[in-house]
């Protein structure tokens, strides 16, 4: 088993690489000692149990915790200000302030901030980044004028995948973006990251269906505070390596 | 009517009326964040807080000046401000708690030194305004903050949103969000600066939370909750004082009354929410 994860080397020359990666939250290690090198053109799942640190990892990649250890690069780049309008965070739901007087259209308008800073006016290509995410996610006519408070859950969720497509960030970072969505979304949304990684972005997703794994993944990394295995999904997804990722749990 | 006219000739009424438009519109305008941003109280924390750190430098340096209170009134909500995160961080308690306990706690400190604090105010003054006495240096100051407020908040519109909706996601999309909040919190302090002395700590809440509130029960576009606020707070507090001042009611408590009866008025009339209305909630899930 190899400790340091590699997704497929496309010859790109984006690379995300972290190396020896610790993080705590105050005494309580959360991660320890991941390393992971991931391309573009590919997509990547985060499994584990609860607890195992799949949330954590995805903040800090997006640097929005940080570490005590190790190393982070992004295209050979370790600041963060230059990975800024790079990346795109999909937060879980509760993390939000729904009551926001805000629509979808507005929310998914909100990703355009990183092309657009804070003066520049909405160009006609913003527009239609806008309307092009939002028609992906099926966010389009009607619901894309609603308010978000009366949205359902899944709903929300596809509103905030929306502004995370609109945003065209080259690496996506989503928590658990199946979570709430019904099964036609959840095909929509499958379609829709594999289209993402054959467009050359990376996408790293926290998943916690093992069963489905496969189809909306081409790697996966099982966590559980360590790397336990890591690699193409059939290659790491075995019953030894599933058991040891989610076993530990029981022990403690 | 004509007692009205009478007083439009004294020139202390002239500042009341063009301080309570200053500061009506800067509070209302900043009413739309402390709306956005949940934090009404945080601010009855802060306005609190304002009293015993503008009498502890009344005590020590023995005048009331407004610079002297602007420093005693930052001090003293860092040091309160600063004191709740470091309880919050260190304990269980939530920060509300902490913030209430340190507040109230204050506060009464601040009325236990009042007297101690020899200026030419009474404490009815010192708690509750006194808007017709306003001198020309401090209508300079009302105005300075009300161009500050503007400027800044309007300069900055996009990011603060973005920090008020969602503030890890703007931080990954490459917003500033910790000085998005020192701004924030610099509008609240400056608001609340200018409207204790119209209106004294504990009311200058109500200019600072009641215009967006009312705002937000019609309209669902946020920047409208910012200058819509501006407006019902300039409109609400002039209004205040024209009725107030000829019929000798005090003025900085006829302010947050109009604006309270204005709230009540607003809650039954919003198109959205009155309860002689259907809400489109309740609609919805008729259909």
């Amino acid at each position: 088993m190899n400790k340091c994860c590699h997704t497929h080397d496309h010859g790109q020359t984006h690379e995300l690489i972290i190396e020896h990666l610790d993080v705590f939250y105050r005494d309580n290690q959360v991660l320890e000692d991941i390393c992971l090198h991931a391309q573009c053109g590919s997509s990547l799942a985060l499994v584990g149990p609860n607890g195992a640190g799949k949330s954590t990892l995805l903040k800090t990649i997006a640097g929005l915790v940080k570490q005590k250890e190790g190393r982070i690069t992004w295209s050979g780049e370790d600041n963060l200000q230059a990975r800024g309008g790079e990346f795109a965070y999909l937060p879980q739901h509760e993390e939000v302030n729904w009551d926001f007087p805000i629509t979808v259209r507005g929310v998914v308008e909100m990703g355009r901030y990183t092309q657009l800073g804070p003066w520049k006016k909405f160009t006609t290509q913003d527009d239609l980044a806008v309307e092009r995410a939002l028609a992906l996610m099926e966010m389009d006519g009607e619901l894309a004028n609603r308010q978000i408070s009366e949205l359902s859950g899944g709903q929300k969720q596809r509103a905030f995948i929306a502004r995370a497509v609109a945003q065209e960030a080259h690496v996506l970072l989503l928590d658990e973006p199946f979570t709430g969505l019904d099964r036609d979304h959840t095909a929509n949304l499958t379609r829709l990251l594999r289209k993402l990684a054959k467009e050359n972005r990376l996408v790293i997703a926290s998943h916690h269906d093992v069963n489905t794994l496969a189809d909306i993944f081409d790697h996966v990394l099982l966590l559980n505070q360590r790397v336990i295995a890591c690699g193409t999904c059939e290659s790491t997804l075995s019953d030894d390596n599933l058991n040891l990722t989610f076993q530990n749990m029981a022990n403690v | 009517m004509s007692e009205l006219i009478e007083m439009l000739d004294m020139p202390f009424f002239r500042r009341a009326l063009v301080t309570a438009a200053l500061i009506g519109f800067t509070n209302g305008f900043v009413s739309g964040f402390v709306l956005l941003r949940r934090s009404s109280l945080t601010l009855s924390a802060l306005s609190h807080t304002m009293l015993p750190g503008i009498v502890i430098v009344v005590l020590i340096s023995g005048a009331l000046t407004q610079a002297g209170a602007f420093v005693g009134a930052l001090l003293a909500s860092l040091f309160v401000g600063l004191g709740s995160i470091a309880i919050t961080r260190n304990t269980r308690l939530p920060q509300s708690t902490a913030l209430a306990i340190f507040f109230t706690t204050a506060f009464a400190l601040g009325v236990v030194l009042l007297p101690y604090a020899h200026t030419s105010q009474d404490l009815e003054e010192w708690l509750f305004g006194s808007i017709l006495s306003v001198s020309d240096a401090d209508l300079k100051v009302f105005f300075a903050i009300a161009c500050f407020t503007l400027l800044s908040a309007t300069l900055f519109m996009r990011p603060l949103l973005l920090t008020l909706f969602e503030p890890n996601v703007a931080a990954v999309q490459g917003v500033g969000i910790r000085a998005m909040n020192y701004l924030l919190y610099a509008l609240m302090i400056f608001a609340l600066m200018a409207s204790f002395q119209a209106v004294g700590p504990i009311l200058s809440i109500g200019l600072l939370v009641v215009p967006g509130a009312i705002v937000s029960l019609f309209t669902n576009h946020t920047r409208w909750l910012f200058w819509g606020g501006g407006a019902v707070g300039c409109l609400g507090a002039v209004l205040a004082v024209v009725i107030s001042a000829p019929l000798n009611i005090a003025t900085g408590p006829s302010i947050v009354l109009v604006l309270g009866v204005l709230f009540i008025a607003a809650y039954f009339c919003s198109p959205n929410y009155s309860p002689f209305k259907k809400s489109p909630i309740q609609e919805k899930s008729s259909n």
